[in-house]
């Protein structure tokens, strides 16, 4: 039989990465002056499991260096050891150093990795320095004082087992069968010694009275025949001998391999053997993501159906067929309960995204020498695994910035009249069919003078623009793109990607952030994210024949375009004057190249649409319905569309096509040979 | 085999139809200005008639728009109009056939528009002719080669070829009548 | 042929050891920790062999072999620790608890099936 491992590869990466987490976040819950055996007792096995795993499916370089970390964590699981936080330092540096070999097995490329022979350097200076004393309790018979020779051997055996020995599961006959299966000749001979069987009121059914004596030939190896034994040589006696064939046999062998441990006097180690806390009572299968895509794939398709359905049913004579719009709505209901259900299977609770922030504030405070707690609330909030993918760096870099330029250092919090200990706050919400993130600080707070002055500086705004801005759009300059508050350029933020990424992040994601903040007393950072990538709430818009979808969070009005506040820039540009500001416009129908209704701009249809801050109008022949859109992917069988996000297939089974606003743009700025950004910029900033 | 009972004779045909199926490949042949065409029933996914596409603005001339096959929306291509052999007003018998394409990254669905579609065959691939070098690789490379059934040509197309490149070449200069 | 039940917690061993089983013939059962393993065997009555992984959340290996011991149905039944080289006390752990015997990890496929053959 010839099994491919590599096909449980994934699993074990995935397990493994699981696991890694856990001992992360046990490694930081750990408390070294009363360390608790259940904490102690995760992180041990989340390390054997993976030492276990890399060895069977021969990731040596991984499992080489779990042993150490094992072998270390043993000897602290079993008291041998007090852990110390350098111990603790260590296997925390361990977790990110076998996350990097796993990454590396996962394409195929695993090796010794700098860290980890240092790690591993560091771990055997400990177990060297001052071993404790381990008893080696092997109870290996040595058999070297038999000699093999290759020609056919003849071997006498006396089997005398403990009498519970079939309490144990192992039975005296499926040894005697393997026994025999090593023998290729016809010489097996068995005798049974019943001697000591009782008389039948003594008799206990479920003790073993037999021993037998055996001699078997062939080309048998003496390991051969006691691995046959291995399980129950403990407790049994066992002589293994050779003998040439033509003697008879004798009872009287001499000493070779007799172990006289009985079972009980070994039971005697008293560890305390319960198991960690238990968390995981909910039964979990894992399943293949393409699995549920698929299946949401499948609902989408039976929420058009019924849609479709539901429009048909104005059709249908409600004398003739008296239940049908009965039979309708409780269709709709079912298949709009059936699809939260099936959405819900992709969510997870944001913890994933959470639990690397302990570690992250602790690193950096101490890097810092800043004093910060981290509180975290509403772990439990669930939200869609890719939403939480996309949202993880963006989150880091808030969390980075909030300890770097929002905490002060612990004399300048003192001064202040603040406890020298900053808090940091991590929040998570449902509300209104969004999920929102709140990054809370305690620190100095933003400064609206210096971001004005500095806005200024970098020519973002005039000084009359500063004169007028409300509070709101003061902080929302620190999104702006080259605006960045610190003064020099740190490692732990302000690293090039700024704010300004964070923002476009969340945009994609068709969420939304925003800064309140109060001089001296802290900022809170809100992020709104859908619960979803899969179905967005659309408005839908005609030009000529076709049918287009905006996202209904880019849209920020709609009205008609009168020709007097309609005026030409260079290069065939018009800008639109809404109220205080002016706004490009152009045309889908130019942009697309189709046909449209509008030949003059004057009275048409425009719709104001946001992206990155901001605002462009589209001229439109119609709108039409909003409604909820299932997104499916154009890129899948045909390729990237400009100006065109994905598709959707509407009641009628047609498709639609879903417009990415910011695509548009740069599709009009090229068709009309202009740099996009710059000129939409410096329109914005014209009032 | 133990059935003793059962008919040498039968075994035979029935090894030599099991042979006929591996030695040779099905093809399903379809119409374009009046040239029949093939292409690998393997790569057939299914046929169904023409109905509107929701066009894709900005796309090439050939690329029709996309379509909703059972909820994947995927794109369809006019091969009359890849080739340069003018086009047509799409009619009751204008069909699209949907092809299974690969490429190294992955397997894609497409749809093809044809006049018609004509017949299956089989052809054993010694009876394959390589397509004649026209000196220019690339619009040979999309042919797999050329075949004679029943004393008409039929033009063998190689798809994962054709339909993965760029720009579909213009094969009106290919004059393989 | 046999039902076996598989005890581990790490998911990639119990589908390999699955895997292995079911193709030497084998039906199996898989549960990832003690506490579900002893939910499953009072449920389903009879059971072949069990193997079980030693260090486990909620409830160990050593505890399930105990536990499975007391009970009328498996008192006699094989059961078969997959440990590591390192746990010598666990053997004898194992054993006094009233294990069959042990699998030494890491192991092949192909060791496992015959191993099992063993008791089987």
């Amino acid at each position: 039989m010839s099994i491919d491992l590599s096909q449980f590869h994934q699993v074990f990466f995935e397990e493994s990465l699981e696991g890694l987490d856990l001992m992360e976040s046990a490694l930081m819950e750990l408390d070294v002056s009363h360390a608790d055996i259940d904490i102690i007792n995760t992180i041990f096995r989340s390390a054997h499991s993976i030492k276990g795993g890399s060895a069977t499916f021969d990731f040596k370089v991984i499992s080489d260096f779990t042993h150490v970390l094992e072998t270390l964590l043993d000897q602290i699981r079993d008291g041998q050891r007090k852990i110390t936080k350098d111990h603790v330092d260590l296997f925390l540096q361990s977790v990110d150093c076998l996350k990097h070999l796993l990454s590396l097995a996962q394409d195929n490329s695993l090796e010794v990795t700098e860290d980890a022979s240092a790690l591993q350097k560091q771990f055997e200076a400990i177990l060297e320095g001052d071993s404790p004393s381990v008893e080696a309790t092997s109870h290996i018979v040595d058999g070297s004082n038999i000699e093999s020779n290759d020609s056919s051997e003849c071997w006498d055996i006396t089997f005398h087992p403990s009498r519970d020995m079939l309490q144990t599961g192992n039975d005296g006959i499926r040894l005697l069968s393997s026994l025999k299966a090593l023998s290729d000749s016809d010489i097996y001979e068995i005798t049974c010694d019943v001697s000591e069987v009782p008389s039948f009121e003594f008799l206990d059914p479920e003790a073993c009275y037999f021993s037998w004596k055996i001699r078997c030939s062939g080309d048998i190896a003496y390991d051969e025949i006691k691995s046959v034994f291995e399980w129950v040589e403990d407790d049994s006696d066992i002589i293994i001998s050779k003998a040439s064939p033509e003697e008879p046999h004798s009872m009287a062998q001499p000493e070779v391999a007799k172990s006289d441990a009985p079972a009980e006097a070994v039971s005697t180690p008293t560890k305390k053997l319960k198991g960690a806390k238990p968390s995981s009572e909910n039964t979990f299968i894992r399943v293949g993501i393409d699995k549920v895509d698929e299946l949401i794939n499948m609902v989408g398709e039976l929420v058009i159906t019924q849609s479709m359905l539901s429009q048909l049913s104005d059709l249908v004579d409600s004398a003739q067929v008296p239940r049908f719009g009965e039979g309708i709505s409780q269709l709709e209901q079912n298949t709009r309960e059936l699809q939260e259900s099936v959405m819900r299977i992709r969510m997870l609770p944001i913890s994933f995204s959470f639990n690397r922030f302990p570690r992250l504030v602790r690193d950096l405070s101490a890097k810092l020498n800043k004093n910060i707690e981290l509180n975290i609330n509403g772990e439990s909030t669930e939200l869609d695994k890719t939403v939480m993918e996309k949202i993880g760096d963006p989150l880091v870099h808030l969390v980075r910035n909030a300890i770097d330029h929002g905490i002060e250092m612990p004399e300048e919090r003192v001064k202040a009249g603040k406890p020298p200990m900053g808090v940091i706050t991590l929040d998570a919400f449902h509300q209104g069919g969004h999920v929102f993130i709140q990054i809370t600080d305690d620190g100095k707070g933003l400064n609206k003078d210096i971001l004005l002055s500095k806005a200024i500086d970098k020519g973002l705004i005039t000084e009359s623009q500063a004169l007028t801005m409300s509070d709101e759009h003061i902080y929302d300059l620190i999104f702006q793109p080259g605006f960045s508050t610190a003064k020099a350029v740190t490692d732990v933020s302000g690293r090039g990607v700024g704010m300004d990424v964070v923002k476009q992040n969340i945009h994609a994601l068709s969420g939304s952030v925003d800064i309140k903040s109060k001089l001296g007393y802290g900022s809170t950072i809100t992020i709104r994210l859908p619960l979803t990538l899969a179905i967005l709430d659309g408005q839908l818009i005609r030009v000529g024949d076709n049918i287009y979808i905006f996202p209904l969070v880019s849209i920020v009005e709609s009205m008609e375009c009168d020709a007097d506040n309609v005026s030409l820039l260079a290069g065939g540009k018009r800008v639109f004057k809404l109220r205080d500001e002016y706004v490009p416009i152009l045309s889908l129908g130019e942009v697309f190249n189709i046909q449209s209704d509008n030949t003059s701009i004057d009275g048409a249809l425009m719709v104001v649409v946001e992206y990155s801050g901001h605002k462009v109008g589209v001229i439109v022949d119609e709108l039409l319905a909003q409604q909820q859109v299932v997104i499916k992917s154009l890129e899948k069988n045909y390729q990237q569309v400009m100006g065109v996000s994905g598709a959707t297939i509407l009641g009628d089974g047609m498709v639609a096509l879903i417009l990415d606003v910011q695509s548009i743009v740069s599709l009009f700025s090229k068709q009309k040979n202009i740099e996009g950004i710059s000129l939409l910029s410096s329109a914005n900033k014209a009032s | 085999m133990s059935q003793s009972n059962s008919p040498p004779l039968s075994d035979t045909t029935e090894d030599q139809h099991v042979r006929e199926q591996n030695a040779s490949d099905q093809y399903l042949t379809f119409i374009i200005a009046q040239e029949e065409y093939g292409v690998d029933i393997l790569c057939v996914q299914e046929i169904r008639g023409w109905d509107n596409a929701t066009p894709i603005p900005n796309a090439p001339k050939h690329v029709k728009g996309v379509i909703n096959l059972r909820g994947t929306i995927i794109p369809v291509i006019d091969l009359r109009t890849c080739f340069g052999l003018g086009e047509v007003e799409y009619t009751a018998v204008t069909v699209v056939i949907v092809l299974k394409v690969k490429n190294a990254e992955k397997d894609r669905t497409i749809g093809i528009i044809v006049d018609a579609v004509s017949d299956v065959f089989s052809l054993d691939s010694a009876d394959l002719k390589p397509a004649p070098d026209m000196g220019d690789a690339d619009e040979v490379s999309c042919i797999k080669g050329l075949a004679n059934i029943n004393d008409k040509m039929v033009i063998l197309l190689e798809i994962n070829t054709l339909l993965n490149q760029g720009s579909i070449p213009d094969l009106s200069s290919l004059d393989i009548k | 042929m046999a039902k076996v039940l598989v005890v581990d917690d790490s998911a990639s061993m119990r589908q390999m050891v699955s895997f292995a089983l079911k193709s030497a013939g084998h039906s199996t059962i898989e549960a990832e920790d003690g506490k579900k393993a002893l939910d499953i065997c009072s449920q389903v009555g009879s059971i072949d062999l069990v193997l079980t992984d030693v260090n486990m959340p909620v409830m160990d290996g050593i505890t399930l072999v105990k536990n499975l011991r007391g009970m009328p149905s498996f008192k006699f039944t094989p059961i078969l620790m997959l440990t590591t080289e390192s746990s010598a006390d666990k053997k004898t752990q194992g054993k006094a608890a009233g294990a069959t015997g042990w699998i030494v990890k890491p192991f092949t496929p192909d060791k496992l099936v015959s191993t099992v053959a063993r008791v089987l």
